[in-house]
């Protein structure tokens, strides 16, 4: 499956490497595995110990809260989007980067369209499945569409006061 | 008022092109109408019963005669010459192409203007008092606080997708003209121990099908804190509010399931950990902002004019006027005028595109090139002087814009309903006009000060029926429109939701029952007391019993 990256904050798309088990699933030898948050919790110490990628995966209605202590042994967090309306995982994402400093991957998956993906960077994700009808390469615009931000969020983007405070050009900033 | 920086003007131009590329996509079918759905509510864009509804922001109400000469040309060039303005004080055209809603967001920046989260699930347009900054009961001007929120909740990225639409109002009055205590939150300023300025946190207010009103959150909150604060709210509510039921999803249910000390918890768990300096508001950055809403260059005028008070003498029309529409201003020898949009017999709020320009070109001439709407859907032209009063009223009679009534019982607010509405169970501007024509001549002879009517078409309750001293609900009841009437609600500072009387009333019906109900009021009152104060007096009974009782 293909998924668009952001490195250094450029899209790139990119082709997938992890493996979604199920519950009741073998896990791969070598391969990524991205698990469910109850699995990482039944067995998450013995997960850990392969000498690959581990990452867990939350439906839209799970929380950090039992997972914040194993954030270091997590190279993924994928955030799973049900349907268009559903918008808590982008707190979920802040959370994660700006409040518990997670620096590995965090994905969004699900109902991911082009037009969510600018929200969903500003906010700390930096892998995105797209819906399979999306056209990946048209989407790598969606992220330089609007260049001036009015809140901080976790991309670090000086947003529009601290621009105007800092004194600096609004033109030079706002590109 | 607020004058866009580049800032401002790239990201609404950007906004413009992005929602142009979104409207090609949809057209071209690369979008499904769900994909697009909440794009174009976003950019303020309703399918309606007729076309699409564009809903254009006018943060807290303020306009430039300028901009309000802009939206006069799209009510020409792409509805059919007129705009409705709205109880968030914003105005809606009716009767847009999609094709040209890009245009439109093109001609709107270009006058710093923007429909962005005029809709959807998405902070709403910030909504304040028509007279900030000329109340003389002001703690502070409410205006830089609201433009700061609205900078702050502008395409905020973790809020976009909230479990329902957010609507915030700021007053700075101990009068409260912005229903602040039915909103999702409500900010009131106020003053510390120190005389230092900071606000009141109201939060879980809203109408609907389950009107609720607003509960203290917190008592005092310094300026520095505001953004934080309101941060800390709204993501314990993107986290814990509903999302299984449309009906359940407002803040307000989330408030009253937890009750306001667990919300309490939970928000200043939240806000103790919110630390990111990019969020507190710094000195330079406010006075920033506040120096876009200095006062204008008011000339030093006597506190009293003769020339007024002789025309009020004279011309007893002009006078009747001045007795409803003019509100007290703190500067000697000036007066805020509020321009009736409820003509007897007309549609509530609506104005045409003649009339636009011509409010721009008087205020022009008479109050600074300042416009402001109500969310009574209203218009005030905030600075006249008094001497110069009676000009401005010749010239409002002739464009008929002169109606007395502000705040009695033809300056009803009415929502579009069913006659463009895709969300309404019954019409309610055809029975506004109605009640306007029945109740004008009972207004002349009785003085029916203090009473407004409130009329929504269906549970959602875009009028604020719950809040009107007569609120009146359309409901479709075995295929027949049915009006039912409450009581004794207010949206101001002393707020209540008011009460169902009985049993609903036809379309035809309910204008008797309305005469009705205001006969037993003149019939109950004492000493000029206002409605409001009658039905609280004598409760439901009296007004039960003379429109159910058989004679």
């Amino acid at each position: 499956m293909q998924i668009i990256r952001l490195i250094a904050g450029q899209p790139v798309t990119d082709i997938d490497v992890w493996a979604r088990i199920g519950d009741d699933d073998p896990l791969p030898e070598s391969a990524p595995a991205l698990v469910s948050l109850a699995r990482w919790q039944s067995a998450g110490a013995g997960l850990a110990r392969r000498n690959v990628a581990v990452g867990v995966w939350l439906a839209s209605d799970e929380v950090l809260d039992g997972l914040i202590s194993d954030l270091e042994r997590l190279d993924l967090i994928a955030l799973d989007f049900p349907n268009l309306n559903d918008g808590r995982h982008f707190t979920t994402a802040r959370l994660l980067r700006e409040r518990h400093g997670f620096r590995g991957e965090i994905r969004a998956t699900g109902q991911v369209l082009r037009d969510q993906l600018f929200a969903m960077a500003r906010c700390g994700f930096d892998s995105f499945e797209l819906q399979a009808h999306q056209d990946t390469a048209a989407a790598h615009e969606a992220f330089s569409e609007i260049s001036v931000v009015f809140q901080p969020a976790a991309d670090g983007r000086a947003a529009a006061q601290a621009i105007r405070a800092g004194g600096a050009g609004a033109h030079a900033s706002a590109s | 008022m607020y004058a866009y920086d580049t800032l401002d003007q790239t990201f609404v131009e950007q906004r413009t092109a992005q929602f142009r590329e979104q409207v090609r996509r949809r057209l071209a079918n690369e979008l499904s109408e769900d994909e697009f759905k909440p794009l174009r509510l976003r950019n303020g864009l309703y399918l309606q019963l007729h076309a699409y509804m564009l809903r254009v922001a006018i943060p807290y109400g303020l306009l430039s005669a300028d901009q309000l000469r802009a939206l006069a040309r799209i009510a020409r060039r792409y509805d059919r010459g007129y705009g409705h303005f709205t109880t968030r004080q914003n105005i809606q055209f009716n009767w847009i192409r999609l094709e040209d809603a890009p245009d439109i967001l093109n001609d709107l920046a270009a006058a710093e203007m923007h429909a962005v989260q005029t809709s959807g699930n998405c902070i709403r347009n910030i909504t304040t008092d028509q007279f900030a900054g000329v109340a003389a009961d002001e703690i502070d001007d409410p205006r830089p606080w609201a433009e700061i929120i609205r900078q702050w909740s502008t395409n905020h990225p973790e809020f976009s997708f909230l479990p329902r639409k957010f609507k915030v109002a700021v007053t700075g009055s101990a009068s409260d003209r912005s229903a602040m205590r039915v909103h999702d939150i409500g900010v009131r300023l106020t003053r510390g121990i120190d005389g230092e300025i900071g606000f009141e946190i109201w939060v879980g207010g809203g109408l609907g099908r389950t009107p609720m009103i607003a509960q203290l959150l917190r008592g005092f909150l310094p300026k520095e804190h505001l953004l934080g604060y309101l941060e800390a709210i709204l993501r314990v509510y993107n986290v814990e509010g509903r999302r299984d039921n449309l009906y359940k999803s407002r803040i307000k249910i989330l408030v009253s399931a937890l009750g306001i000390e667990k919300f309490r918890e939970l928000v200043e768990a939240e806000w103790n950990q919110i630390t990111d300096p990019g969020l507190q508001l710094g000195d330079a950055e406010i006075s920033r902002v506040r120096a876009h809403f200095r006062p204008p260059q008011y000339a030093d005028l006597p506190g009293r004019s003769p020339e007024f008070e002789a025309k009020r003498l004279e011309d007893a029309a002009f006078a009747r006027w001045a007795k409803a529409n003019l509100f007290p201003h703190e500067r000697p020898g000036y007066a805020a005028v509020t321009i009736s949009l409820k003509p007897i017999g007309g549609v509530p709020g609506d104005l045409t595109a003649a009339q636009m320009e011509a409010v721009a070109s008087l205020a022009d001439a008479y109050s600074f090139s300042e416009i402001r709407v109500t969310h009574r859907q209203n218009l005030v032209l905030a600075h006249v002087p008094q001497h110069r009063l009676y000009d401005l009223w010749r010239a409002l009679d002739a464009l008929d814009l002169a109606t007395p009534n502000l705040s009695r019982v033809t300056d009803i607010i009415a929502c579009p309903g069913l006659d463009y509405c895709g969300l309404a169970t019954a019409r309610s501007i055809p029975i506004a006009q109605r009640l306007s024509e029945r109740l004008a001549a009972l207004d002349e002879q009785y003085d029916l000060d203090q009473l407004t009517i409130n009329i929504s078409g269906c549970v959602n309750s875009c009028s604020h029926h719950h809040v009107g001293h007569i609120g009146i609900l359309g409901l479709e009841k075995g295929g027949a429109e049915s009006y039912q009437i409450t009581l004794g609600g207010s949206s101001a500072e002393d707020v209540a939701v008011g009460r169902i009387v009985g049993p609903g009333f036809g379309a035809v019906d309910v204008v008797d029952a309305v005469e009705t109900i205001l006969i037993t009021y003149l019939g109950q009152r004492e000493d000029g007391e206002r409605f409001l104060d009658t039905v609280r007096r004598v409760g439901q009974d009296p007004f039960r019993d003379a429109l159910y009782k058989q004679p």
